[in-house]
């Protein structure tokens, strides 16, 4: 019952031309420690889905700009320009979707549900790309589920079953994509003992977690980031 | 006062107590400064926060509490943090009062364009559409007119849509105008500007009530 892993053995499952969800919105809840391991491991040819891309030099896009992501499934590239230069050179394929969907369709693959009906976006050119219908007499977008061969997650505390909880606004996709994977990673800071968190308090029940990886909060990879600092 | 802040304190006026909101990227940040102490406001942030306080100080700055535009954030009393499932229940389902988006263009229908320019600026979709479509209210604040000195506000959006009709009121640094029945009208005049420099910086077609229009 034990899921401690070390961090080489579990990206060590990770092979070339797999799907890989990766949690976090900007630095918070992206598992930095277990991106960098992918990014050495050798894998290549990864398509990649999260919320945005992390800023030049951080986090997923580090994987972006060394040329191992094939495509990437995002909501949008924010602050990212080296990114979006990829993007125009047409060295990355990227499929946008709104993010609440986007959010949503993962939560349809955690789920069990095939899809989800939205009129988000009826009115506009992503219509065009998406399988459009009539539901209940109005316009609607069939959205598909996404689920992905891997879960890249990052929580605040686990214990050694692979109960997770997570922190402020280090939530955000984490808790959908640990159960929308065949294979769920999940790093974390704090790791405890059966009974070290609350029953009340685990946000991901552990039936979903494969590896824990043990990992050091450095402020290299955890900190603030000074240019957002007002 | 920049052309930034008037539209900003301008903005905040829409705002009134026991108000849930949403403040998009950029412009509308500004927005909370110039709320007076009295007005007590929900400010929801996409990326997973319902009650978000003021930009944190260096010192204050925790490494895991950022709003969606990645500025570090201090909470109030009453704050809950979630995931993005619930973040955008919150948005689609309705439970926003205001959401303030800055735009590229917005049509003389309240169509909104925001997003994206083809070929040239493609940061992505983000949680726009799902803002322009189903807050309560959208309330767009940008400048009147683009940096080369073209209408923003036009008779009909060139650049590809964020959502249809979603406009319910436009604040820019020299007017204030509302939709009503799809029709824009002009609401209030900047004490910098006068009605024939809207006319003329505004493609759209406007209904200027009779007589003397308030001057913010």
């Amino acid at each position: 019952m034990n899921k401690l892993t070390s961090i080489n053995e579990a990206v060590n499952l990770i092979k070339s031309g797999q799907t890989i969800m990766v949690g976090g919105f900007g630095n918070p809840g992206t598992p930095m420690t277990l991106l960098e391991a992918l990014l050495k491991s050798g894998a290549r040819d990864l398509t990649m889905i999260k919320n945005e891309v992390n800023e030049p030099g951080i986090g997923i896009s580090r994987l972006v700009e060394a040329g191992i992501v094939r495509k990437l499934i995002i909501s949008h590239l924010g602050l990212n320009n080296r990114v979006i230069e990829m993007m125009n050179k047409g060295l990355v394929e990227i499929e946008f979707h709104p993010q609440g969907i986007l959010a949503e369709k993962i939560r349809c693959g955690g789920a069990g549900l095939l899809g989800l009906i939205t009129d988000i976006g009826v009115d506009t050119i992503i219509a065009e790309s998406r399988n459009v219908s009539v539901f209940q007499g109005k316009k609607a977008i069939l959205e598909p589920c996404i689920r992905a061969d891997v879960a890249l997650i990052h929580a605040a505390a686990s214990d050694t079953l692979g109960n997770l909880c997570y922190t402020r606004t280090a939530f955000n996709f984490n808790p959908l994509m640990a159960q929308a994977a065949d294979l769920v990673i999940a790093e974390t800071f704090e790791l405890v003992e059966p009974g070290g968190i609350s029953p009340d308090h685990v946000h991901t029940p552990c039936v979903f977690v494969d590896h824990i990886v043990q990992v050091k909060n450095s402020r290299e990879l955890y900190g603030v980031l000074a240019h957002h600092v007002l | 006062m920049s052309y930034k802040q008037k539209i900003a304190a301008r903005a905040a006026k829409a705002i009134t107590s026991g108000m849930t909101i949403n403040l998009g990227i950029g412009l509308p940040t500004l927005i909370p400064c110039y709320l007076d102490a009295k007005t007590q406001v929900m400010i929801h942030s996409e990326n997973g926060v319902l009650g978000a306080g003021k930009a944190a100080a260096k010192e204050n700055a925790h490494p895991m509490q950022i709003d969606a535009g990645g500025g570090y954030i201090t909470v109030n009393k009453g704050a809950s943090f979630f995931d993005s499932a619930t973040s955008f229940a919150i948005v689609r389902g309705g439970r926003l009062d205001i959401a303030f988006l800055g735009a590229l263009e917005v049509s003389e229908k309240g169509d909104l364009a925001n997003w994206i320019i083809p070929g040239k600026f493609a940061p992505g979709i983000g949680g726009g559409m799902e803002l322009a479509q189903k807050a309560k209210r959208l309330v767009v604040v940008t400048s009147h007119c683009t940096k080369k000195g073209l209408p923003k506000i036009i008779r009909q959006c060139t650049l590809p849509l964020t959502a249809r009709k979603c406009v319910d009121m436009i604040i820019t640094e020299l007017a204030v105008f509302e939709m009503q029945d799809e029709q824009l009208i002009l609401r209030e005049i900047a004490s910098e500007s006068n009605l024939d420099e809207i006319r003329e910086k505004t493609q759209a077609r406007f209904r200027a009530p009779e007589g003397k229009l308030p001057i913010f």
